[in-house]
């Protein structure tokens, strides 16, 4: 693979506190590499920032490889920029050119208000799994793990919906600020265990009546989120939660 | 202060079962009266705090991130270990405890060691129950691997995701006791001292990291689960925010810092690209069951790695190891590709990298194997590529995609290259049986205790350790203290002990604020990595240490006069916080130093130069070092060193051999 280096103009959203009104300051980053990180390349700037006496840019990271779901800027107008598949950390400078523009904005929606800059507050998501999105076992309480034999496609299933990191760029990417996409990556990953059957019907209508209250849009099956998820969440879980809420709206016994 | 590592009475198989049915119980009424701090919602801080809430007792748990979810141990990849010997191949508590003890080189403690061992079970069948969808086998029953340091399998995984499940198990857990009062979270804090009244842990000032306030919380116990600090080398396998803020300031207000200098050099991480590099990734050792290591024959050979032939490659741990191969320990696997690529064999374009080979398991393991089971006669190459390939891609596809997305090379196709980097510290707050630190009433579990995993951790045994400590053994351990508080009643934070601590933060920030110097903390941050990595890491020894002291001593000169961060306290100031965490780096990157120029040993990940074998291989000097090296602040750069002796009572230790 060839490496460069390149010369960019930022367009970045700048917002002091939640009681501010923000704005897209620009800015020029020189000698990129193409070897970079996204963020890495926002570390440059910051850097640069500071020297120059001015505040550098808050944004939200940690892991930077994509499992911890902190980092969330919404880039060229796509929640974790252009890679599919792809979390902001695991974006490449090798995607740009030298002389390229990029705009970078934080995620945007009445449940997600913004902090300061590009980090944003995303309590409302632990709230919703505050209502539901476990399974009632205290600990010291398990049988033997082998005692309960999983189907290996359930198993894998049930896997891949819990592979949602909770970085919220579903709700980012949805023009109703849906939050639908990692409701249903929860509760299909419990649905579709034994372990989680006995709860299945509180869990569907708790978690969606909080996912109301926080505020999150409604679904109107657009599937921009599932074209945005960085792990591949697919829009079946929400079918899969539907079929789950509307089961326990109807189901006599609840 | 002598000390008492508590180790119960009787044989080791009994140990942790009479200590359990004669420790001091806490009714269930008292409990509500008795308040508890978790600082960190890793596995051990989120097990532990879950643990602690279902059981009654009043938990704040703490986090910097966000989230509770996020973190760090959400990043971890292979898998978890426990001795169930579901696969039937000669499995045992007795061997996971001896390979734990002989992995960490004989330098951990043996009764620790025993009950972690005894309780990974429990641990498996918590998770199954809480719906960690582990990997399983068509049968539907649970599925292991291998990990390195051992000959048996009994490693479970969920891909290459299994940290993320784990604490995504034990994160409902927490978010269950949160909304049923049991808990109540405070995400974005981060603890900034530890209050201590009549030499008890009484409580903490932490940081609410979105408003800059300083808060006082009181409590009757105090639990560190803050991680690892893996971070003083600036570069590592650990989250950026990882730090060892709460463990030094814990180590600053009395508790003993055990075996500082035990660091865990992973074997197996992507190399370093350039100099803008903020953190490296690790690419499981997992892999290693599959991968097998080699560089080329030819020193400084530049030729594209499939167009060397078998007899050019050199794969020098199948070579050097035949009875583990390429499953050798973390730390012996490490300092074998440093030493071939100190001697001119490593590849890519800095030379510093070692290839991990997936083809001869992709054809001839996998791809035999699917084309026996389809029916297919006589595969050709390609065919048995693409079977092998798919079987593969289940097993390790989000580490390949990674590992793509990282350097833009498909792993399927080349190799991957690899190099060693700062992973794990084995080394953290001394704690004794019980999970105390020094100071009564504080307690630390997870990575941020020095505990069980001695000079060297085998892999997904931290996952382990972290698990254990917060599910199944503070919930007991804690009992015997807290059972003598019943009587304290609350915690008032208007006592002068949380007055001076609250000022001690709020003056020390408001010194890093006014130096207005010009250089960044980043910039320190990585100044602080180079001396460390260079002189305190893969290789050790006494000059470059006594340097590397004097070195610290002087930048943390600087640091004090000349670092710049802008911005105020009181507001979301992300610099601020890495400007205190970077503090506290420095003054335990020193003390690291000083135990490793302490330990005249190689042990384990500690290698010193001027003790090796003829082969290069660790030699310790079990006469003098078996001992934890147990460190005592005394003021700056002050450090008194305490021992606690290691009695091996079952297993005698002997040089370890991986032949
Ligand atoms: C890339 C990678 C892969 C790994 N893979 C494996 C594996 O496969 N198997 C295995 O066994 N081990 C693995 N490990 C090691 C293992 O993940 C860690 O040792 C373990 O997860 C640590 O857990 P913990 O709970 O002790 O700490 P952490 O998960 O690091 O959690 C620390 C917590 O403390 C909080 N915190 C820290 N400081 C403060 C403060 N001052 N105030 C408030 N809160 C604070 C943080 O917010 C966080 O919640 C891996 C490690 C890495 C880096
Ligand atoms: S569903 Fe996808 S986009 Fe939404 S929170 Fe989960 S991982 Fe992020
Ligand atoms: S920083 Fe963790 S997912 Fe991006």
């Amino acid at each position: 693979m060839e490496h460069y280096t390149m010369n960019l103009t930022l367009k970045v959203w700048r917002q002091k506190n939640n009681n501010e009104k923000g704005s897209f300051e620009t800015y020029q980053v020189k000698g990129i590499s193409s070897e970079m990180s996204f963020l890495e390349m926002i570390d440059v700037l910051n850097e640069q920032l500071i020297v120059e006496g001015k505040e550098p840019i808050a944004f939200d990271h940690d892991c930077r490889e994509g499992i911890c779901g902190m980092c969330s800027m919404h880039i060229d107008g796509r929640a974790h920029g252009p890679w599919a598949q792809t979390t902001t950390c695991q974006l490449h400078m090798r995607q740009y050119k030298d002389g390229d523009t990029i705009v970078i904005e934080p995620w945007r929606a009445a449940a997600f208000p913004v902090i300061k800059d590009l980090a944003v507050d995303r309590s409302s998501f632990d709230r919703i799994i505050q209502a539901g999105g476990y399974v009632s076992i205290n600990t010291g309480n398990a049988q033997d793990a082998n005692s309960l034999p999983i189907e290996k496609q359930k198993a894998d299933d049930s896997f891949a919906a819990a592979a949602c990191i909770g970085c919220g760029a579903c709700v980012a990417a949805c023009p109703n600020a849906s939050a639908m996409l990692f409701v249903s990556a929860k509760v299909s990953h419990l649905a579709l265990l034994p372990q989680g059957a006995p709860e299945r019907k509180e869990r569907a209508l708790n978690m969606i009546a909080q996912m109301d209250k926080e505020g999150f849009g409604s679904c109107t099956n657009i599937g921009a989120c599932e074209a945005e998820c960085p792990k591949g969440i697919s829009l079946d879980n929400i079918a899969r939660l539907n079929r789950e809420y509307i089961g326990a709206m109807f189901a006599g016994d609840k | 202060m002598s000390l008492n590592s508590k180790i119960p009475a009787g044989s080791i198989q009994e140990k942790w079962t009479t200590y359990k049915s004669t420790c001091k119980l806490v009714n269930p009424a008292n409990k509500r009266k008795i308040e508890i701090i978790v600082v960190g919602t890793g596995l051990a801080g989120a097990s532990a705090a879950a643990s602690l809430g279902e059981l009654g007792y009043k938990v704040k748990a703490f986090c910097f991130q966000d989230s509770p979810r996020r973190a760090h141990s959400i990043a971890a990849q292979g898998g978890i270990n426990a001795a169930k010997n579901y696969q039937n191949d000669g499995d045992s508590v007795y061997r996971l405890f001896y390979d734990t003890i002989k992995g960490g080189d004989y330098r951990a403690r043996e009764a620790n060691v025993y009950r972690l061992a005894e309780v990974s079970s429990n641990i498996i069948d918590q998770c199954v129950a809480q719906g960690v969808p582990f990997a399983r086998e068509y049968g539907g029953l649970l599925s292991n691997r291998s990990f390195g340091g051992t000959q048996v399998q009994r490693t479970f995984y969920a891909a290459g995701q299994t940290g993320q499940q784990l604490l995504i198990g034990a994160y409902q857990s927490l978010e269950r006791q949160v909304a049923l009062g049991n808990v109540e979270m405070y995400a974005r804090h981060e603890m900034q001292e530890l209050v201590t009244i009549d030499g008890k842990a009484r409580g903490i000032i932490a940081k609410n990291l979105v408003t800059g306030a300083l808060e006082r919380h009181s409590a009757h116990a105090v639990l560190i689960c803050s991680g690892g600090y893996g971070n003083v080398f600036y570069l590592s396998t650990n989250a950026m925010g990882s730090n060892v803020t709460a463990a030094w300031k814990a180590h600053k207000s009395g508790a003993y810092f055990g075996n500082p200098c035990f660091t865990q050099i992973h074997p197996t991480c992507i190399p370093v690209s350039g100099d803008h590099q903020s953190k490296l990734t690790l690419m499981s050792e997992s892999l290693r069951n599959d991968g097998r290591i080699w560089v080329p024959k030819k020193q400084g050979d530049t030729r594209n790695p499939n167009d060397i032939p078998e007899e050019g490659r050199d794969y020098y741990l199948e070579r050097r190891y035949p009875a583990f191969g390429n499953l050798v320990p973390r730390d012996v696997a490490s300092r074998a590709a440093k030493e071939r690529c100190d001697a001119g064999y490593g590849v890519g374009a800095s030379k510093m990298a070692v290839y991990l080979d997936f083809k001869y398991n992709i054809m001839h393991k996998y791809g035999k194997a699917e084309a026996t089971k389809q029916g297919i006669a006589h595969p050709d190459n390609a065919t048995l590529y693409a079977l092998g390939k798919e079987v593969i891609k289940a097993q390790y596809g989000n580490l390949f995609e990674m590992y793509e997305k990282i350097t833009g090379e498909n792993p399927y196709e080349v190799p991957m290259r690899i190099y060693p980097a700062v992973h794990y510290t084995m080394g953290g707050l001394w704690v004794d049986y019980e999970l105390m630190t020094t100071i009564p009433g504080l307690y630390a579990l997870g990575e941020a205790n020095f505990s069980d995993h001695g000079a060297n951790r085998l892999g997904a045994s931290a996952l382990m350790q972290g698990l254990a400590d917060g599910y199944f053994v503070i919930p007991y351990t804690i009992g015997n203290y807290l059972a003598d508080e019943i009587g304290t009643g609350a915690i008032a934070t208007d006592h002068a002990a949380f007055v001076q601590a609250e000022q001690n933060v709020q003056s020390r920030m408001e010194k890093i604020l006014n130096i207005k110097g010009a250089e960044t903390v980043e910039s320190f941050h990585k100044r602080l990595g180079k001396i460390m990595w260079d002189k305190c890491g893969m290789a050790r020894n006494e000059k470059g240490l006594k340097e590397a002291i004097a070195e610290i001593q002087q930048l943390k000169k600087e640091f004090w006069s000349n670092v710049r961060v802008p911005g105020a306290i009181n507001e979301f100031n992300t610099e601020l916080d890495k400007a205190g965490r970077v503090a506290d780096f420095i003054e335990l990157g020193e003390l690291m130093c000083v135990d490793a120029l302490n330990r005249n040993e190689s042990c384990g990940g500690h290698f010193r130069e001027e003790f090796q074998t003829e082969e290069g291989e660790a030699l310790r000097q079990d006469d003098q070092y078996s001992y934890v090296a147990t460190w005592e602040y005394k003021g700056d750069s002050e450090f008194e060193l305490h021992k606690e002796d290691l009695n091996y009572e079952i297993v005698h230790p002997s040089q370890r051999s991986y032949k």
